[in-house]
C-alpha cells in the first residue's frame, strides 16, 4: 500500500517558505551537490522526522564535535549499518506506539552515500527492505568513496577515473558498469523506488515526500556530482547533474508496487525525452565537462570507449522505456 | 522481604528468554547462532502469541542485530539481543559504538569457541575477545543465575552513574541446553524491579531567537517531538576523543558499586544475593581455584571433597569480569599461598590466559602475593570433571608447599 | 576551526564536562564558512532578479535566500562555489572580486 497519508503536491512557494533544516556552516566542499540534495530533501519534511547517516561525506561534514548542522534528530552509528540502525529506530517507535507511549511513528529518513549503500551497506539495506520497515533511504550518489579520497565504489561509472581505478596506460578507469542499485531495490518489491536529480528540485522534493509517505520501505537514488572527485569547477555541479539526465546517463523515474502490480513511470526531463526522442543528447556531452573522463578525450579521443558508454546508456534507456510502457 | 517464586524447569536459554519476556523490552533484534538459538526462538513464540508487545526484528546478520539495538536504544527504548562466538565477532565494531554512545543495551552471550576450526561448544574466547569493548560482563554459573542476572542487567545498565551496555554470559550447551529448576518472580515484581526506562539529560547549545546561542538541557535520545533536536554519534577529532573515553572509564568504575547494589536489592527480593565475586570455603584456604562460569560449580564439588580429606582449599568465582573487581580479588586472596587460575580461553602469545593476566596485574601492587599457576581448560567444549579439578588443586597445593612455580601455564584435558 | 566557539558549553572541555556519548552540542551556524572564499563572491543584480528561488534550492550551504522577493547572499556562510551565478535563469548573479 503506497500512501496512507493524503499529501498534496509540494509547490515551489511551499518550499521557499520553509526554513532550512540543515544549518549553514557545515564543512562540505564549496559546490558540494550532495549537501544541496540533503537541503532540498529536508524541504519535504512535514512531520516529526528522524534522520540517520552512515559514515561518509554528509555525516562527517555535518557533525564534527562540537558542531552540528542537523536541525532534526540525527544519528550516525557506523558505515555499513545505516539501514539496520534505522530499522531499530522504527521498531522502537512501533513498540512504543503499541505500548501507548507515543501517538505516532515519526518519518525516518536515511541519507547514505554510495559506498555505505551500494557496497558495504547493501546487506543491511536489503534486509531492512525485506522486513518491510517503514523508512525512506536516500542514496546521495557521488559515485565513489569520496570522504576517504575518491576511491571507486560499485556505483562508480564505467571508465571513470578514481584513485583505485586510475586511468592508466593499460586499464582506462573502472572496468565495470555501475551496480543498478535502484532497479535492484525495485525487485525488492518495496512500495516506492525513484531516481532524482538536484537539477530538478521540485521533482526531487515531491519524490522525497512520496517516499516518506509510502507505508513501508522506500528508496530514492539521487545523482550528486562531486566537483573534487569528478574533477570540474565547483560552480558546475548542478549543470553536470542536468546533463546526466539530458543524456539519459541518469534517467528519472519512479516505481510503485501495489497489489502485486508494478507501476513504473518516467518523470521530469526523462519523460520529456521519452515523448520527444530528439531531445536526448549524446552521452559525450555529459562526459566532456568531467575531468574523471578526461582520458577518454586526451591525449587522443577514445571513440571506442565513448561508444561503449553510449551503448550502455542506450541499452538501459531502452529497458526503462519498455518498463514504462513507452517503447 | 522475599517474594514467593514458582519453580519452572528451564534450560539456560529458556530462562533468559523468560526473563526478557518479563522485562518486555521495546525491541529484540536477533540473528540465530548455536547455542543461542533457543533464546530467540522462545522469544519469538512469546511475540507470536501476543504475550509481549515487544517488536521482534529478525535481522539479516548479528552486525545488524546490534546496530538495530543501537538505533532502538538511541530513542530511549529498551533493546535486547543475544548471540555467541562468530556472531559476537561479527558485531565487534558495533560493541564499541554501543558503549561509546553509552546505550544501556542488554545482550546475552552463550559462550562458544571461535573458529577456526569451527566449533559450536563452550569456551570463553568470544567474550574474552570483547573485554576491552566497554561492555559490562557478568558470567553466570547456572540457569538460575542466568535468569536473575538478565533481570538485574537492565538496572545496572540504565543506572545514571553507569549508562553502559551489559553482556550476560552463559556457557554454551552446558548451561544453555541443560534443564534446571529455576525459581522465577511474578511478572509484576520483575516489572517493578526494572522500572520504566530512564534517559539521562545532556546540555547542548542551540540557536537562540534573535541570533547567538543558548544552553538547554535535553533528554539524551532521538526525539522528534522534543523542543530541540539531538545529534548523536558525531565525529570527534584528536582534540576531544580522549575525554569521552575517560568518561566511559568513570562509568565502569561506578559499575563496580552498582553491580553490588543491584545484586543486594535483588537478594532482598529473592533470597539470592549477587555480587562481583562469589567465594566458597576460602576463609583459611592455602590454595584457591579461581575461574568463571559453570565449571566453577564443578570445582566447588572438588573443593568440598578435598576439604573433607583435610586439605585447606577454596574457590573464587568471578561473576563480574568487567569492570574487573581487583580490590575484591586482592582481599579474597590475601594470605593465600597459591592460586590456580582457570582460563577457558587462550590469549595467544600472551603471558597467560586473560583471567591469569588480569589477576596477576591486580595482585602486583600487593606486598605479599600468592604464587599463581595458569590452567587452560575446556577449549571448544572439552569437558572438565571433578577429578580434573581435584588434580589441579592438589598440584597447586604442591606448588604452595614447594614455594615456587616451575610451569606457569598448564593445560587440563589436553591430549599429547 | 574558524568562527566563534559560542558561549555556554566550553570546547574543548574537560572529561567531566563534555556532554555524554558523542553528541555534537553546538550549531554549525557558529562556523562562518564565508572565510573559505578565495577572492570571488556572488553579487545579485536586483533589477534582473525575478525572485524565482532556484539559487536558494541549488546552494549547498543555504547561503542565498529570498528576502522581500529578491535573492540575498549571506556572506557569512557563502563559500563562493559559484553555483548560484552559474544557474540563475535570469543571469542576475555574477561572481565578482572581493
Amino acid at each position: 500500500m503506497v500512501s496512507g497519508r493524503k499529501a498534496r503536491r509540494i509547490t515551489l512557494k511551499d518550499v521557499l517558505a520553509r526554513r532550512d533544516l540543515l544549518y549553514s556552516g557545515h564543512r562540505a566542499c564549496a559546490g558540494c551537490v550532495s549537501l544541496t540534495v540533503i537541503r532540498q530533501a529536508l524541504k519535504a519534511v512535514e512531520r516529526p522526522t528522524i534522520a540517520v547517516s552512515p559514515t561518509g561525506c554528509a555525516e562527517v561534514t555535518t557533525s564534527i564535535i562540537p558542531y552540528t548542522s542537523w536541525g532534526i534528530p540525527w544519528i550516525h552509528s557506523a558505515f555499513e549499518n545505516a539501514a539496520a540502525t534505522a530499522a531499530g529506530i522504527e521498531a522502537a517507535f512501533r513498540a512504543m506506539k503499541r505500548m501507548g507511549q507515543v501517538k505516532e511513528i515519526p518519518d525516518i529518513i536515511v541519507f547514505g552515500g554510495d559506498g555505505g549503500t551500494v557496497d558495504i551497506g547493501f546487506q543491511a539495506l536489503s534486509g531492512a527492505a525485506e522486513r518491510g520497515h517503514d523508512f525512506l533511504y536516500v542514496l546521495y550518489d557521488n559515485e565513489a568513496y569520496m570522504n576517504t579520497g575518491i576511491q571507486r565504489s560499485g556505483a562508480t561509472s564505467k571508465y571513470a577515473w578514481t584513485t583505485t581505478s586510475p586511468a592508466g596506460t593499460v586499464i582506462p578507469g573502472k572496468p565495470q558498469w555501475r551496480k543498478p542499485i535502484a532497479l535492484i531495490m525495485v525487485e525488492h518489491r518495496i512500495p516506492y523506488v525513484a531516481t532524482a536529480s538536484p537539477s530538478e528540485p521540485m521533482d526531487l522534493i515531491n519524490k522525497i515526500r512520496r517516499g516518506l509517505d509510502a507505508e513501508g520501505p522506500a528508496f530514492i537514488h539521487v545523482i550528486c556530482p562531486c566537483p573534487r572527485g569528478w574533477r570540474f569547477d565547483p560552480s558546475k555541479g548542478i549543470e553536470v547533474a542536468r546533463l546526466a539526465v539530458q543524456t539519459c546517463a541518469f534517467p528519472l523515474w519512479e516505481a510503485r508496487w501495489e497489489d502485486g502490480q508494478l507501476e513504473f513511470k518516467l518523470t521530469g526531463t526523462s519523460l520529456a525525452i521519452a515523448k520527444k526522442p530528439e531531445l536526448k543528447k549524446p552521452v559525450e556531452e555529459y562526459l566532456r565537462p568531467q575531468g574523471r573522463f578526461r582520458h577518454l578525450f586526451e591525449p587522443e579521443k577514445r571513440e571506442d570507449l565513448i561508444a561503449d558508454i553510449q551503448a550502455g546508456v542506450d541499452a538501459e534507456w531502452a529497458y526503462l522505456l519498455k518498463r514504462a510502457g513507452l517503447a | 522481604m522475599v517474594v514467593e517464586q514458582k519453580v519452572i524447569g528451564m534450560t539456560g536459554d529458556e530462562a533468559i528468554a523468560y526473563a526478557v519476556k518479563q522485562v518486555e523490552p521495546h525491541v529484540v533484534a536477533a540473528y540465530p547462532i548455536t547455542p543461542q538459538t533457543i533464546i530467540v526462538e522462545r522469544f519469538s513464540e512469546y511475540v507470536a502469541d501476543g504475550e509481549v508487545r515487544t517488536e521482534f526484528v529478525p535481522v539479516e546478520s548479528e552486525h545488524s542485530a546490534l546496530s538495530a539495538c543501537v538505533g532502538a536504544a538511541a530513542t530511549g527504548a529498551r533493546a535486547f539481543t543475544a548471540t555467541a562466538s562468530q556472531g559476537l565477532a561479527l558485531m565487534w565494531e558495533i560493541l564499541y559504538v554501543a558503549s561509546g554512545l553509552r546505550l544501556p543495551i542488554v545482550m546475552a552471550i552463550v559462550n562458544r569457541a571461535l573458529s577456526a576450526p569451527i566449533n559450536i561448544h563452550c569456551d570463553h574466547s568470544d567474550t574474552m575477545g570483547a573485554r576491552d569493548s566497554g561492555w559490562i560482563q557478568l558470567y553466570c554459573e547456572n540457569s538460575q543465575e542466568a535468569y536473575d542476572t538478565t533481570i538485574q542487567a537492565w538496572r545496572i545498565a540504565e543506572h545514571p552513574d553507569v549508562r553502559l551496555p551489559v553482556m550476560v554470559n552463559i556457557d554454551g550447551f552446558v548451561l544453555s541446553h541443560t534443564l534446571e529448576d529455576v525459581r522465577v518472580l511474578p511478572d509484576e515484581v520483575v516489572k517493578k524491579f526494572v522500572g520504566e526506562p530512564s534517559v539521562p539529560k545532556v546540555r547542548i547549545e542551540v540557536p537562540a531567537d534573535g541570533g547567538g546561542t543558548k544552553v538547554v538541557e535535553v533528554d539524551y535520545k532521538l526525539d522528534p517531538w522534543a523542543p530541540y533536536p539531538l545529534t548523536m554519534g558525531a565525529f570527534a577529532m584528536y582534540d576531544s576523543y580522549f575525554e569521552y573515553k575517560r568518561q566511559q572509564e568513570e562509568a565502569m568504575k561506578a559499575a563496580l558499586r552498582v553491580v553490588e547494589e543491584v545484586g543486594r536489592e535483588y537478594g532482598e527480593l529473592t533470597g539470592r544475593y549477587y555480587g562481583l565475586i562469589h567465594t566458597h570455603q576460602i576463609e583459611d584456604a592455602d590454595v584457591v581455584v579461581v575461574g568463571l562460569g559453570s565449571a566453577m560449580g564443578t570445582a566447588s564439588v572438588a573443593v568440598d571433597e578435598l576439604r573433607r580429606e583435610g586439605h585447606k582449599v577454596g574457590l573464587l568465582r568471578i561473576r563480574c569480569f568487567r569492570p574487573f573487581p581487583a580490590e575484591k580479588i586482592r582481599e579474597a586472596l590475601r594470605g593465600v599461598k597459591a592460586v590456580a587460575i582457570m582460563d577457558r580461553a587462550m590469549s595467544f602469545g600472551g603471558p597467560g590466559g586473560p583471567v591469569y593476566t588480569e589477576i596477576a596485574a591486580a595482585l602486583y601492587t600487593e606486598r605479599e602475593r600468592p604464587l599463581l599457576v595458569n590452567y587452560i581448560y575446556g577449549l571448544g567444549g572439552r569437558d572438565i570433571s571433578v577429578a580434573d579439578f581435584k588434580k589441579v588443586l592438589l598440584e597447586t597445593l604442591e606448588v604452595a608447599e614447594k614455594g615456587e612455580v616451575v610451569e606457569h601455564m598448564r593445560y587440563v584435558g589436553l591430549r599429547g | 576551526m574558524s568562527g566563534q566557539g559560542g558561549s555556554g558549553i566550553p570546547f574543548p572541555a574537560g572529561w567531566r564536562e563534555v556532554p555524554m556519548g558523542a553528541v555534537a552540542y553546538k550549531p554549525s551556524t557558529l562556523l562562518h564558512t564565508g572565510s573559505w572564499r578565495l577572492g570571488l563572491k556572488p553579487v545579485v543584480d536586483e533589477e534582473k532578479c525575478t525572485g524565482c528561488g532556484m539559487c536558494h534550492l541549488y546552494c549547498p550551504d543555504g547561503a542565498i535566500r529570498l528576502v522581500d522577493g529578491k535573492a540575498r547572499v549571506d556572506y557569512t556562510y557563502c563559500k563562493g562555489c559559484g553555483i548560484c551565478a552559474e544557474e540563475c535563469p535570469s543571469d542576475a548573479i555574477s561572481m565578482v572580486e572581493e
